[in-house]
C-alpha cells in the first residue's frame, strides 16, 4: 500500500503537482489517468524520489519515504519495480544482462541461480530465445515485456508503469495489460499505472485517480467512471468510443 | 546558468560520483571495459597523429635553426622537449577531449533522455558513481600510457623526418635526444595528462548527466562538454606549467 498526501511540486512558478493525495492498495491495479501533460509522469517520479517534492508526504506501507537517509531510501527502492515509458532498457547490455542487472547489483547469488531467475521472468512475460539479443533488435512490445521482466526480477512489492501501452498497437496493448493484471494479482503487488488509454482503464482499472493540471479531480473505479460527474473527466472520456459502447 | 551556479553544480556532481559506491565487484569489469572503450580504441588514432606531428615539429625546429653556428643535434633536443612538454600531453589531450569526451557526454546524455539513468536510480543505484567513476579511473590510468606512446612515436616521427630529408642525421638526432635530458619533464607531462584526463571525463560526464530534452540536446551537451573541457585544459595547462616549471 502506498499513501501520498498533499504533495506539491513546482518548477519555477509552474505548479506541476497541486496538493495531490491518493491511496494505492496492494494486490490491485491503481491507475492514474489524465490528459497528456497533466502531471502523471511527474506524480510517479516524485513517488519514486526521482524528483524531490516541495511539500507533502509519501508513505510505503507505513514507512516514510521523504525524510530518510540515502541508505534507507535504497532499501525501500529494492522493493520497487518500474517500467518506464520508453522501456529504458540499457542499450549496452543484451536482454539477459538487462534482466539480470538488478540481481547482480543487489543480491549475492550464484550466476546459475541468477540465470534461472532471469529465465523464469522472461518466461513469465512470454519471451523465449531473446537472451543474447540487444534491446535495439526487439520490437516495442517485446522491449516493454523485457522491461516488465526486469521490473519483477527482484519480486517487488510495488510496481510502477508509465504509460505501458504508449506506442503499441491495440492487440499488443491488451497483451501487456493482461500481463500486468496477472502479475499484480498473482504476487499481490501494489501496482500503479499511468495511462491515458481508455481501453486500459476499462480493462484493468481497479481503482482510478483522475488528475488534471496536477490536481486530483476525481477518484473511483472502472464502473463508477461512466457515471462520474466531473466536467474535466467527462471531457477526457468523451472521445472514447469503446467506453460509449461499454456503458451503453 | 551562471558560471558560479554551474561550478557549484559540478562540485556537487563530483561529490555524488565519489560517494555511496556500489559493490566493489561491480566496478572492476566496468573499469576494464572503459579502458577498452576510452583508451585502447584510441591507440591507432593517437599513434597516427603523433608520428606526423612529431615529424612536423622536427622540420619546423630545423627551419628555425638554419644558422650554421648552431650544432645540428639541437634539432633533436628541441624536438624532444617540445614533444614531451607540450605536444603530447596537451595537444593529444585536447584531441582526446574531442574523441572520448564527446563519446562520454553523448552516451551519458542518451542514457539520461531515455530514462536509463532514472532506471538505475529506481534500482537504488547511485547512477553518478556507477556511470562516471569507472570512466575516471580508466582515463586516469590509461591516458598516461597513451601519452608515453605518443611521445615515443612523436620522436620516431621527428627522427624519420630529419633522416629522410637529410636535415638531421641519426647520430646527431640521438645525441640531441640524450643531451641534458631532465627526467622531470616526463613527470611534468604525466601529471598534466592525469589532470587533463580527470577534466575530460568529469566535465563531459557532467554535461551529459544533466542533459534535458531529447536527441538534439544530447548533441548540444556533447558540444558543450568538449568546449568547456578544452577551455579548462588550456587554463590548467598554464597553471600547472606556472607551478611546476617556473
Ligand atoms: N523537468 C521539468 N522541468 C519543468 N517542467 C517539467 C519538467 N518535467 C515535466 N514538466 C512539466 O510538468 C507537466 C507534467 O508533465 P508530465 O508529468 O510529464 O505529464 P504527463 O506524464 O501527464 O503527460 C508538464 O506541463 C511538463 O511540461
Ligand atoms: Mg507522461
Amino acid at each position: 500500500m502506498i499513501r501520498v498526501e498533499n504533495i506539491n511540486k513546482s518548477f519555477g512558478d509552474k505548479h506541476v503537482l497541486n496538493n495531490l493525495s491518493a491511496h494505492f492498495s496492494a494486490g490491485k491495479i491503481n491507475l492514474i489517468i489524465g490528459k497528456s501533460g497533466s502531471g502523471k509522469t511527474m506524480a510517479i517520479k516524485c513517488m519514486l524520489g526521482l524528483h524531490p517534492i516541495d511539500s507533502g508526504s509519501i508513505i510505503f506501507n507505513d514507512r516514510d519515504f521523504i525524510n530518510i537517509s540515502d541508505r534507507q531510501r535504497k532499501e525501500i527502492r529494492k522493493e520497487i519495480g518500474m517500467v518506464f515509458q520508453g522501456s529504458a532498457l540499457f542499450d549496452s547490455m543484451n536482454i539477459q544482462e538487462n534482466v539480470m542487472f538488478p540481481l547482480k547489483m543487489t543480491k549475492s547469488m550464484s550466476v546459475s541461480d541468477m540465470k534461472k531467475r532471469v529465465d523464469f521472468c522472461l518466461n513469465r512475460v512470454d519471451l523465449k530465445n531473446v537472451h543474447t539479443l540487444f534491446p535495439s533488435e526487439l520490437s516495442g512490445g517485446m522491449q516493454k515485456r523485457v522491461a516488465i521482466a526486469r521490473a519483477i526480477v527482484l519480486n517487488p512489492k510495488y510496481l510502477f508503469c508509465d504509460e505501458p501501452n504508449s506506442g503499441l498497437d491495440p492487440v499488443t496493448s491488451k497483451v501487456i495489460d493482461d500481463l500486468l493484471k496477472e502479475i499484480t494479482y498473482e504476487y499481490g503487488i501494489t501496482t500503479v499505472i499511468n495511462t491515458h488509454d481508455m481501453n486500459s482503464v476499462i480493462e484493468i482499472g481497479d481503482s482510478i485517480v483522475f488528475i488534471q493540471d496536477g490536481k486530483k479531480e476525481w477518484e473511483g473505479d472502472k464502473k463508477s467512471i461512466t457515471t462520474a460527474n466531473n466536467k474535466y473527466l467527462n471531457e477526457f472520456i468523451a472521445p472514447s468510443k469503446s467506453l460509449r459502447r461499454f456503458s451503453g | 546558468m551562471g558560471f558560479l551556479a554551474t561550478t557549484g553544480k559540478y562540485v556537487l556532481f563530483l561529490k555524488r560520483v565519489f560517494s555511496r559506491f556500489e559493490k566493489r565487484t561491480v566496478y572492476l569489469p566496468k573499469i576494464i571495459e572503459e579502458i577498452n572503450i576510452l583508451g585502447i580504441s584510441s591507440i591507432g588514432f593517437v599513434a597516427f597523429v603523433s608520428v606526423f606531428v612529431g615529424a612536423v615539429v622536427t622540420l619546423q625546429v630545423a627551419y628555425n635553426m638554419e644558422n650554421p653556428l648552431l650544432p645540428t643535434y639541437l634539432i633533436g633536443l628541441a624536438s624532444r622537449d617540445s614533444i614531451i612538454l607540450e605536444f603530447s600531453p596537451t595537444m593529444i589531450s585536447l584531441i582526446l577531449a574531442g574523441k572520448i569526451g564527446s563519446h562520454i557526454a553523448s552516451s551519458i546524455g542518451t542514457m539520461r533522455v531515455t530514462e536509463q539513468i532514472d532506471a538505475l536510480e529506481v534500482m537504488g543505484i547511485n547512477s553518478a558513481s556507477y556511470l562516471v567513476f569507472p570512466k575516471i579511473c580508466a582515463a586516469v590510468f590509461i591516458n598516461p600510457f597513451l601519452i608515453i606512446l605518443s611521445i615515443a612515436l612523436g620522436i620516431v616521427g621527428g627522427w624519420l623526418a630529419g633522416n629522410l630529408t637529410g636535415i638531421c642525421p641519426t647520430e646527431e638526432f640521438l645525441i640531441g635526444l640524450q643531451y641534458e635530458f631532465a627526467p622531470f619533464t616526463m613527470f611534468y607531462a604525466i601529471i598534466k595528462t592525469i589532470i587533463f584526463a580527470f577534466i575530460i571525463t568529469t566535465v563531459c560526464a557532467f554535461f551529459g548527466y544533466h542533459t534535458k530534452g531529447g536527441a538534439l540536446e544530447v548533441g548540444q551537451a556533447s558540444t558543450k562538454g568538449v568546449v568547456y573541457t578544452s577551455i579548462l585544459i588550456i587554463i590548467f595547462n598554464y597553471l600547472i606549467t606556472n607551478l611546476l616549471l617556473s
